[in-house]
């Protein structure tokens, strides 16, 4: 016979099994309240409430992440047989440990796997999103400063990416079989080499004339980037860290094609906007070269909004990532992430509940961080 | 403006062109043929079974005549049997007749669907239809709620009521359909046991109800009501501070009147826009909503075409998809340079 604790010791010790997180938040965010005039924008964030609310709560899921093996009391895929469908705080029988958050169909700890689904999501978002902001700057430059034909070809194969319903393209992308053609590795091979040419260009056209420092930085950004491009898209990393499950690649390069084609929207919009400044007819009077105007005078006056759009981007990566979970492509089964839960709660709802109700709390939250970080950026970026 | 229109039309048969062409290549990819074959005959079937379904049914043809077959500017051919030379129809089921004959999307026939045993737009329109409804219901639901929400936002800027309402408006389009639809269904339809967790019955007799269908409404509304809002709210602040304003406000109006008469018609054009762009994004929470709730419309067809790779009814899909998404894009743009004289189309 199972039994059980108290909704007020439920409590008590979720918070309890958070340690790590609240010490590691109270650090940093008494630091930055600290600190934070002198922290530029990101200082500023801490003026509004809506602002601390956002950074406490991405705070909170990064900390998680970070620290879910500590966190998590138990395997997310391991199995206890006499815990199914346990209501939670159950205690496990002879164990002494609790299920916080009862256990789901399949007799997993919820709690356990909500924590470790953060870490999926955390790896996954922000790095995903970083390629597409890659990938849509890298195009979006050339469109919006040159214009003409550049732009209309380039504009047309990102409406025509646009003008697929996102749903359709995961279901083309993200299916077993699709493992079995190049497709996937080599729509990598073409996405990640875009940081690569972003990072030599920067550098190239900045110190071009500076031969010593020039030559060291592209060496590392070859070194890095090759690196990085040889574990993720050939799986040949010499060193062995690099790697990533080919199941997770797929739904990688799902995201960053679904949303490249946003961020070069955006960039193209505001460079165009910022290209008739004086600043930038005045480099070109010097004359400095296109790509030097473009990374150096155009990129950086175009930070503010593109940060912001990189907030909201991260929050609509990790709904996609639900979604991805949610119709069971990519991911595996048994694989803790938010959406892959919600899909197996989802359809026991009408006898369990409790198993439904913590993946998509954390999702929810942790998107509605991210938008309420943006909107103070946004906020804080129009004062200036 | 009609040179306009006409290129838009250009652009977009372009767009469709190209899109479906993606897309039937991405499912005549050898393991999804492989799957089809698979689905069609059994789990058991040799190499030589599979590869000779494959052979009579046409799909090792050449791709490019493939895909003239399906637009119907190549002619499609009937099975003949090589040992007899007996003709036959490749799809029974669909009433193809059994010579060869043009029959393609410019010849109005969208093919015939390996996983339904019938032909797509016999599955493919009341689906459709069934959507339709779902649609209409979210926009009524979602449209008057939002611009409302927006409106009173962002009539006094930084007032109480603006900062609850933004967070709040920031909240819903923090919860996609999946969050929301299981939120809803443990409060409404676990706990308090008002309405239905599951739309299946609203295709049947029954027909759309009250209990069946509110929960499906409510979720896809949700998603959408916090990003319309601020738009709204962003467009009504942006009028708020114009001189007519002021002057409307000096003249002795009041505050009311001038939001009704004066503010309210100059900020309604931006969301316009934004609610005929929010179709694309309509679409993927249909698909959702519809497998969440089990209602067989559109998403529902869309999700049970992909999952068996049933090719001519994805294709189907894909063009009524990429067809909406083309076309509120371009309403989008005529209504906004209609609605607002200063924007004129180059």
């Amino acid at each position: 016979m199972i039994e059980y604790i108290g909704a007020f010791q439920i409590v008590l010790g979720v918070i309890a099994r958070f340690w790590p997180v609240w010490l590691c938040m109270a650090i940093v965010m008494g630091a930055s309240i600290f600190y934070r005039k002198k922290l530029g924008l990101y200082g500023q964030i801490f003026g509004s409430g809506v602002g601390v609310t956002g950074v406490a709560i991405c705070l909170f899921w990064l900390f998680s992440a970070i620290f879910a093996s500590t966190i998590a009391p138990f395997d997310p895929l391991g199995q206890m047989a006499i815990m199914k469908d346990a209501l939670p705080g159950a205690i496990v029988p002879g164990d002494g440990r609790v299920y916080l958050f009862g256990g789901d169909k399949l007799a997993r700890d919820v709690f356990s796997r909500m924590v470790y689904g953060s870490q999926i999501v955390l790896i996954i978002a922000p790095a995903a999103t970083a390629f597409a902001i890659m990938v849509g700057t890298t195009l979006g430059l050339p469109a919006g400063y040159y214009g003409g034909r550049i732009d209309s070809v380039l504009s047309f194969l990102a409406n025509l990416v646009l003008a697929f319903p996102v749903i359709l393209l995961f279901y083309l992308l993200v299916t077993p079989g699709i493992m079995d053609t190049p497709i996937p590795y080599g729509l990598a091979g073409l996405f990640f080499i875009f940081p690569i040419i972003f990072f030599a260009t920067l550098f190239y056209t900045r110190y071009k004339d500076r031969g010593m420092l020039l030559y060291v930085q592209l060496a590392l950004t070859f070194l890095i980037g090759g690196w990085i491009y040889v574990g993720l898209v050939f799986d040949a990393d010499p060193l062995g860290i690099v790697r990533i499950d080919p199941n997770q690649l797929n739904i990688f390069v799902a995201v960053v094609f679904a949303s490249s084609p946003g961020v070069f929207r955006i960039v193209r919009g505001l460079v165009m906007d910022i290209k008739t400044r004086d600043y930038v007819a005045a480099a070109q009077t010097r004359g400095e070269s296109p790509w030097y105007i473009m990374l150096w005078e155009i990129l950086p006056n175009a930070r503010g909004p593109l940060i912001v759009d990189a907030c909201l981007r991260i929050g609509y990566t990790t709904i996609l990532l639900g979604t991805l979970g949610y119709f069971g492509l990519g991911l595996a089964p048994e694989s803790p992430d938010w959406g892959t839960a919600i899909k197996d709660a989802s359809r026991l709802l009408r006898s369990f509940i409790h198993p439904a109700l913590p993946p998509t709390i954390a999702l929810m939250s942790f998107v509605l961080g991210l938008n309420l970080l943006a909107d103070a950026l946004r906020e804080q970026s129009m004062k200036d | 403006m009609l040179a306009f229109v006409a290129r838009r039309f250009g652009t977009m048969v372009l767009t469709m062109l190209c899109l479906t062409m993606v897309v039937f290549f991405m499912v005549n990819l050898e393991p999804n043929l492989k799957k089809l074959a698979i689905s069609q005959l059994d789990m058991r079937s040799s190499q030589e079974h599979i590869e000779s379904w494959l052979v009579k049914n046409g799909y090792r043809q050449n791709f490019f005549m493939r895909y003239g077959q399906w637009l119907g500017v190549v002619q499609k051919q009937p099975y003949t049997d090589p040992v007899t030379g007996r003709v036959s129809p490749r799809f029974s089921y669909c009433n193809e007749p059994a010579e060869p004959h043009y029959s393609g999307i410019l010849q109005g026939d969208f093919g015939c669907s390996t996983k339904f045993k019938t032909t797509v737009s016999a599955k493919l329109f009341p689906a459709l239809g069934a959507t339709g409804i779902l649609m209409f219901w979210v926009m009524v639901v979602m449209v008057p709620i939002a611009l409302l929400i927006g409106i009173l936002a962002g009539m006094r800027e930084g007032t109480r009521t603006d900062r609850t309402l933004s967070v709040a408006s920031i909240a819903t389009t923090a919860t996609p359909e999946y969050v929301s639809g299981v939120i809803f269904t443990v409060i409404f339809a676990s706990w308090l046991g008002w309405l239905n967790g599951s739309s299946a019955s609203a295709t049947g007799p029954g027909g759309v109800t009250f209990y069946n269908f509110t929960l499906p409404v409510m979720t896809m509304a949700i998603y959408g009501i916090g990003y319309i809002a601020r738009m709204t709210r962003a467009s009504m602040v942006e009028v708020m501070t114009q001189q007519y304003i002021r002057t409307a406000r000096l003249k002795g109006l009041s505050f009311s009147a001038v939001v009704v008469k004066h503010a309210l018609r100059n900020a309604l054009i931006a969301p316009f826009t934004v609610i005929m762009l929010q179709f694309p994004w309509l679409l993927t929470g249909v698909v959702i909503v519809e497998v969440m709730f089990r209602y067989q419309g559109f998403g529902y067809t869309l999700v049970e075409a992909a999952g068996n790779n049933d090719i001519d009814l994805l294709l189907g899909c894909s063009l009524v998809s990429v067809f909406v998404v083309l076309f509120t894009q371009l309403i989008s743009d005529v209504g906004y340079a209609y609605l607002n004289p200063r924007i004129r189309v180059q």
